[in-house]
């Protein structure tokens, strides 16, 4: 998918001349189409035997069954172990407890920010603690005026909402995926926080494509911190003007407890192994090389993906960048988002109802609770999949 | 006519039309009808990796949709469409029509010719060159507000003119169609009447309104119909140019059953937003036919 479908070629012409007789058509799908495709290709019975997935989709084809479990698999003949993972990302893999994924290249996201603009505030570093991480903020804004902010918080992206629920505790769903936990405490901490930076105006009440150029107005300093992942690396070191090297980097996120609960998002990319797959030990073998440390290292200098594997991560090419340190202690601190196909749409609608709750339009507690009200609507089919489950147990266990 | 060869006459009938009926009972009536059970289901993901986790329902689905404030917003945001697009490419079609039937008109087959390109260039072709027209910033439409000394807009990033442009885009799209119906519907009015007309001492534009329009009169049925028809299915623009964005502006109920479909897999659902559209379209189809018999009697 994407640029990788590009890259992977390459690597793809190696795994063939190790394994005569081993064929592999490569094909590629931009990623807007790729969701649309695997599914109708699951419908249509045509799946391919491997495939690329974004690792948030595993539970929508597992819940699928289209999906080739690989528990069995894992740390045998060369294949890599769960050891060999960061534990937030291997987690999004994990589906009932059973493996489905192995992760490819991973991302997560942690706070870019303005370095002088911090030192002018007097603060020499990112704080740990959301206390001190909101009076480096406060400071900023005092010593860059009124019409300046500290952090610019998209209100049309739900990864920030989602990142500060998480910070604070929350699981999101309750009861293994069937009900929503929003309106309990942990969440309304999260979201209470993300709102005072608005109230306060530490963080400017606007949509991501009201602010017609994100680089611009980083340089200009309109807002000095931005939470986003390592894409916005290259992006921010091509479009701001030569003057800015130096002034900018990258920190892990604070969080509500200092440093280790700063958590972030388990990002990135698995490979998948499908059920109806004609040729599953030639596809295995294929995930298994491109598992590879030195191919996850040749697979990041061709495309700049972070490699998932953390053999590859000792590799020179990658702890001699303090870009990558940063983000290698951030996947330390990484967790999963509720493993469960209806996951996308409660996700856009906290971020609808976050929306909401910025402009002013709605109070916390009311909407947090609308929001658990219409996660349980979706999350229905699940309790009674469960419950059916359960039944079918008992009625298994007792004659 | 004696009684048997009437009964042969109608198996014959039977038999010319059977490869006909067959036709539109497997390819239309039979997916309707599925359609129609299938929204009395919560068919989804769930169920597509195993079906015995697919359960009838009744009507559920129904009151969900009916309890759901995207699909007032999707209903009112195709009602605007249909109620401004609609008379918009209705008026556009005549115009045109009117112009390249003008007795003065020279090549008027150019010209026909040209104004119906639109209609058969691919939609997605026509969608990526609007959307450059549309670009805030190095956009046509924006470039000729700026030497208006006008302030340049986010035509499809604003929720505001979000929908008006889609319309501007779909009226051009498809007003050569509904030219050639009209231009169809002027030559049968018959020349006298305008000569009679005239004799009397009726200027053009009472000519128009008197004999123009009542001659079209079977012809603005044919094509009002057929135009809400298209366009309370509108779709493909909306998909292509904004994905129903911003802030679901542009969010029409067809694109609500397509995403409910095969972008959150809830079939059932998806099956009973059609279901309420059809009945909606059937209303709107049955008040225009009321509507124009009420002013021919």
């Amino acid at each position: 998918m994407g640029r990788e479908g590009e890259v992977v070629q390459e690597l793809v012409k190696d795994f063939e001349r190790e394994n005569p007789g081993v064929h592999v058509i490569v094909q590629q799908i931009p990623w807007v189409a790729a969701h649309e495709k695997l599914l109708t290709s699951f419908v249509g019975g045509s799946t391919p035997d491997l495939s690329q997935l974004g690792n948030t989709w595993i539970p929508e084809f597992a819940a699928l069954h289209a999906l080739a479990p690989l528990d069995a698999r894992m740390g045998v003949n060369g294949a890599p172990a769960e050891s060999s993972y960061f534990r937030g990302i291997w987690e999004t893999n994990v589906v009932d407890g059973q493996a489905y994924g192995v992760p490819w290249y991973v991302d997560t996201r942690v706070l870019f920010y303005r370095k002088d603009i911090l030192k002018r505030a007097g603060w020499d570093s990112i704080p740990g603690t959301w206390d001190e991480w909101r009076r480096a903020m406060a400071a900023i804004k005092r010593v860059e005026g009124a019409d300046k902010f500290a952090l610019f918080l998209p209100t049309n992206e739900n990864v920030p909402w989602i990142i500060f629920g998480m910070q604070a505790g929350s699981p999101m769903l309750a009861d293994h995926g069937t009900r929503g936990a929003f309106a309990q405490p942990p969440f309304r901490r999260g979201m209470e926080f993300a709102l005072s930076l608005f109230r306060d105006g530490l963080a400017p009440a606007v949509q991501g494509s009201q602010i017609a150029n994100r680089y611009q107005e980083f340089e200009r300093g309109l807002f000095s911190m931005y939470i986003s992942g390592p894409w916005d690396v290259g992006e921010f070191s091509h479009r701001l003007s030569p003057a800015m090297a130096g002034k900018w980097f990258i920190a892990p996120l604070p969080g509500p407890d200092g440093p280790e609960s700063g958590v972030s998002t388990a990002g990135g990319s698995s490979l998948v192994l499908f059920k109806r797959s004609a040729h599953p030990e030639e596809a295995w073998r294929l995930i298994t090389f491109l598992s590879r440390p030195d191919q996850q290292i040749r697979f990041r200098a061709l495309c700049g993906n972070l490699p998932a594997r953390v053999e590859a991560w000792r590799d020179t090419s990658l702890t001699n960048d303090p870009f990558t340190r940063v983000f290698e202690t951030q996947l330390r601190r990484t967790r999963p988002q509720p493993p469960v196909p209806e996951w996308e749409d409660i996700a856009q609608r906290i971020q609808d109802k976050a929306e909401a709750m910025v402009l002013g339009h709605a109070r916390p507690d009311s909407t947090l609770a609308a929001l658990d009200r219409e996660a349980d609507v979706l999350l229905e089919k699940r309790r009674w999949l469960l419950e059916r489950d359960r039944k079918r147990a008992a009625a298994g266990a007792t004659p | 006519m004696s009684r048997p060869l009437a009964g042969r006459e109608s198996r014959a009938g039977w038999g010319f039309a059977a490869p006909a009926l067959l036709l539109i009972g497997g390819f239309f009536f039979l997916p309707v009808v599925g359609g129609l059970l299938l929204s009395l289901t919560d068919f989804d993901l769930y169920a597509m990796g195993d079906p015995s986790a697919a359960r009838v329902i009744g009507l559920a689905n129904y009151a969900r949709i009916l309890h759901d404030p995207l699909f007032w917003k999707a209903l009112g945001n195709t009602f605007y469409f249909v109620v401004v697009g609609g008379p918009l490419s209705v008026i556009a079609s005549l115009a045109a029509a009117l112009l390249v039937s003008g007795r003065r008109v020279r090549f008027p087959g150019l010209f026909r010719s040209i104004f119906f390109m639109p209609v058969v260039t691919t939609l997605v072709a026509v969608a990526i060159v609007w959307r450059y027209l549309y670009h805030p910033q190095y956009g046509l439409v924006n470039w000729a507000l700026g030497a208006l000394h006008l302030p340049a807009i986010d035509w499809l990033g604003d929720p505001h003119w979000a929908m008006p442009a889609i319309i501007v885009m779909t009226v051009w799209k498809n007003f050569g169609y509904n030219m050639l119906i009209f231009v169809a519907g002027l030559q049968s009015i018959p020349e006298e009447l305008y000569e009679a007309a005239s004799l009397d001492g009726a200027g053009a534009w009472a000519r128009f309104v008197h004999v123009t329009l009542p001659g079209l009169a079977p012809t603005f049925l044919f094509v009002g119909v057929t135009t809400m028809l298209g366009q309370f299915q509108l779709f493909s623009e909306p998909y292509v140019m904004t994905q129903g964005g911003p802030l679901k502006a542009t969010t029409t109920v067809v694109l609500l059953m397509y995403q409910e479909g095969f972008r959150w897999w809830r079939l059932g659902m998806a099956a009973a937003i059609a279901f309420v559209l059809f009945v909606i379209m059937l209303v709107g189809t049955l008040l225009q036919m009321r509507l124009q018999r009420g002013r021919n009697a």
